[in-house]
């Protein structure tokens, strides 16, 4: 039977939907949003900013290959979902049925309840329309202060730094994303983002913004009494799940919109995916809430099962995930805790150039491999997640470290040196001595 | 570039001091069109051992030489490591990379494009030749010398020549590459069908941002495989490694391996089921 689906989100999440719906079946697809006609890579806001690319360069289909697949796109906002008449009622006024709804609506910024928050020249970034606006925001300014150290946060120092902008950023934690990362590595990179002329005040937080005659912004107050003069102020202090639109209606959500295994949530016939999504069961090593390009990506491809006959529980595999600190590249596979646990060893190995580091960490009493951390070494996606999937050992992923190396032919190889300092840290588990 | 300098500059210039024939050992027919011109070859045969050992050089370039570097290195090691026009594609060319046209449209033409110059330049050695050998200027039904007259006005001096550089600003730095070079075209089909090169894309970790595909000069959607877990296995990729060393996720590699399996399946880490 031929069903209608609507789609709500042009995102990754939603679009990977569509795909994945279109090429298992001839349904009826609509994907309605309200950000930009077309999908486009979020993760590339940065690049249009610093000129490295045009707008059109983000969009990765080209505009004919909606139509030639028969996604239908709506450029409008949904405001209600009816979800007795099998319903959504639009910003234009139209009111569109569906058979089977999917929510992609995404995060949004976050913000609290700073003095001078909604001042001009205040702002996040999330959307398009919020790159534009940064764009008029930050035109013949001279300095600017990033509030958050986070993936964003950092992007936006980056953005800012490539106009030869004046950046101070106010980070909450005893050092750079240490609420992620291991204290050693969460030092090297606070050091490379200094060394690219940012003012970085760790252990700072925002406690005011001050405005000038015109409301516009003009110095920000720092929770020990700095206060720093300033003409744009970027908040970056994560996101939560686009969800406030829901209010009222019957779908049950908490911090998300909340899913079963399925994605479907507590409504028949409505599914949610991506990052407005909290899941109502727990997977092993991962959130109930994962904001990340590629979770997005993989529920569009489950749900699309699902929906088209075949249902398949969400069951995504190890962790992984990647970012880039101006000049480091960073990869992680599996679980590094941001703390040392009593069960865990972990070893860390950094290049004396402070640019490339090495984390990993295995139980102490099996020897289970259970997450590594990688800095300016590129690795195999492939490797670690076959290695963590298979209970691989600690042993093994060190003997096999030269297998999972993904960097470019010429590049200098670094696993002679890693392995000789795991060894000397490590003299247990030199390969002669192991099975005594 | 040690390679590019010995054999571009150095070898030629002293076999011009030695007063022997300029032969540039590099420089490979069908891209080299005038290599089987009567002039060319008497030049050659006319010097002795040294000319036929030259003669023999090209032809075994061209037939072994060219698929068994193909096969190991891929085409790059002619396109990006050897070939002058590459060469200045690379230097002056670079700030317009950017701007080759990455449609579909756009990849249809340039097959249609370069396969055409391939074939227009094999028919017209061919014609050269036949002359060459029979003395009659009639081959089939065109004239020998008109045809190759032809080819070096129009593909030559026209297309590698004026539309080659000149068009830089307007269709990347490499539309001559793309569009109309037959020893990429020949190259090409040797590196899609049979070699050990490809460029592998790491697990599940595109971001879909499109760099790779803004920066390859040879108008590849890189991303279009990248995104869907597939290796990039294509004709017209000259290897220049600008993808990879663009991408900011490490998600592209180009690398020789196994010639099995290079096609790779579609596939994104990330799901169990
Ligand atoms: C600057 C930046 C950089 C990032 N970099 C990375 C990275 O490197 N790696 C990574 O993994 N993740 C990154 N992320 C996070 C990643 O982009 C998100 O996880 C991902 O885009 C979420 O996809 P989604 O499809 O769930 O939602 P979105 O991409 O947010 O798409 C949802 C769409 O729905 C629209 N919408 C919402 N409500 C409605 C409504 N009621 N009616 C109509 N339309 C509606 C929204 O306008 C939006 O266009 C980054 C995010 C940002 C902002
Ligand atoms: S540059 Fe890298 S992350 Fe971006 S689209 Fe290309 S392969 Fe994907
Ligand atoms: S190596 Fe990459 S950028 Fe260079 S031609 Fe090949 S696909 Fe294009």
């Amino acid at each position: 039977m031929k069903k209608h689906i609507v789609i709500i989100g042009n995102g990754i999440a939603g679009i990977t939907a569509a795909r994945h719906i279109r090429k298992l079946s001839d349904h009826s697809i609509t994907v309605i949003s309200s950000e930009t006609r077309h999908f486009f890579s979020r993760t590339a806001l940065m690049y249009i900013y610093m000129g490295h690319m045009k707008f059109e360069h983000t969009k990765p289909y080209e505009d004919w290959f909606w139509k030639k697949n028969k996604i239908d796109l709506v450029f409008d906002h949904v405001e209600r979902i009816d979800t007795i008449e099998k319903k959504v009622s639009l910003k234009s006024g139209e009111l569109m049925a569906y058979d089977d709804l999917i929510i992609a609506t995404g995060s949004k910024s976050n913000t609290y309840d700073w003095p001078g928050k909604d001042l001009k020249g205040v702002q996040g970034l999330y959307s398009y329309p919020d790159l534009q606006n940064m764009e008029e925001n930050t035109k013949n300014i001279r300095h600017a202060v990033v509030v958050g150290g986070g993936l964003i946060g950092i992007e936006v120092a980056e953005m800012l730094r490539s106009r030869d902008i004046g950046v101070t950023m106010l980070v909450r934690e005893k050092e750079f994303w240490s609420n992620v990362l291991p204290e050693e590595e969460a030092r090297m990179i606070g050091h490379h983002i200094r060394s690219h002329h940012i003012d970085l005040r760790l252990s700072t937080e925002l406690k005011e913004i001050i405005s000038n005659t015109e409301g516009h912004v003009k110095k920000v107050v720092t929770s020990s009494g700095d206060s720093i003069d300033c003409q744009f102020v970027a908040l970056c202090v994560g996101v939560s799940p686009n969800i406030d639109w829901l209010t009222g209606s019957a779908i049950e959500t908490n911090r998300g919109i909340l899913v079963d295994q399925f994605l479907k949530t507590n409504i028949d016939h409505i599914f949610a995916i991506g990052d407005c999504v909290e899941r109502k069961y727990e997977l092993p090593g991962r959130k109930t809430i994962e904001q990340v390009w590629y979770t997005g990506r993989m529920m569009g491809e489950v749900v699309a099962q699902t929906i088209c006959g075949n249902p398949m529980p969400y069951e995504p595999g190890p962790w992984f995930n990647s970012a880039k600190f101006f000049d480091i590249e960073y990869q992680t596979y599996g679980n590094v805790p941001n703390q040392t646990e009593n069960n865990l060893n972990g070893f860390y190995w950094e290049h004396a150039d402070g640019l490339k580091a090495v984390h990993v960490v295995w139980e102490k009493d099996s020897y289970r491999f259970v997450g590594i951390n990688t800095f300016g070494i590129r690795m195999r996606h492939a490797c670690f997640d076959a290695w963590l999937q298979s209970d691989k050992n600690i042993h093994y992923v060190m003997d096999h470290l030269a297998e999972a190396n993904f960097d470019p032919e010429f590049f200098d190889r670094y696993e002679p040196e890693i392995l000789e300092s795991f060894y000397k840290t490590n003299s247990e588990m030199v390969p002669e001595r192991r099975n005594a | 570039m040690f390679f590019q300098t010995c054999f571009a500059f150095l070898i030629p210039e002293i076999l011009v001091r030695l007063n022997k024939p300029y032969f540039d050992f590099k420089n490979i027919w069908p891209l080299d069109y005038s290599f089987f011109f009567d002039s060319r070859i008497n030049e050659l045969l006319a010097n002795g051992t040294l000319g036929l050992f030259m003669l023999g050089w090209g032809i075994a370039l061209i037939i072994l030489g060219v698929p068994v570097l193909v096969y190991f290195f891929g085409k790059r090691w002619y396109c990006s490591w050897v070939c002058g026009c590459g060469g200045l594609a690379e230097t002056l060319g670079d700030p317009y990379r950017q701007l080759s046209n990455k449609s579909l449209k756009a990849w249809k033409i340039e097959r249609w494009m370069i396969h055409s110059v391939l074939v227009f330049s094999v028919v017209m050695t061919a014609a050269v030749l036949y002359t060459y050998w029979t003395g009659a200027s009639w081959f089939f039904f065109v004239d020998s010398y008109k045809l190759r007259e032809v080819y070096g006005a129009w593909i030559g001096a026209g297309f590698a020549g004026v539309v080659g550089t000149g068009f830089y600003p307007v269709m990347g730095n490499r539309v001559w590459c793309r569009f109309g070079c037959p020893l990429a075209a020949y190259l090409g089909l040797i590196q899609r069908f049979k070699s050990r090169f490809r460029i592998t894309t790491n697990g599940g970790q595109c971001i879909s941002c499109g760099n790779c595909s803004t920066y390859c000069e040879m108008g590849i959607d890189v991303r279009w495989y990248a995104q869907r877990g597939q290796n990039i296995v294509r004709s017209s990729c000259v290897g220049c490694g600008i993808c990879s060393s663009v991408c900011p996720r490490g998600v592209l590699n180009l690398e020789v391996k196994n010639e099995k399996g290079r096609l790779g399946k579609e596939e994104l880490i990330g799901n169990t089921n």
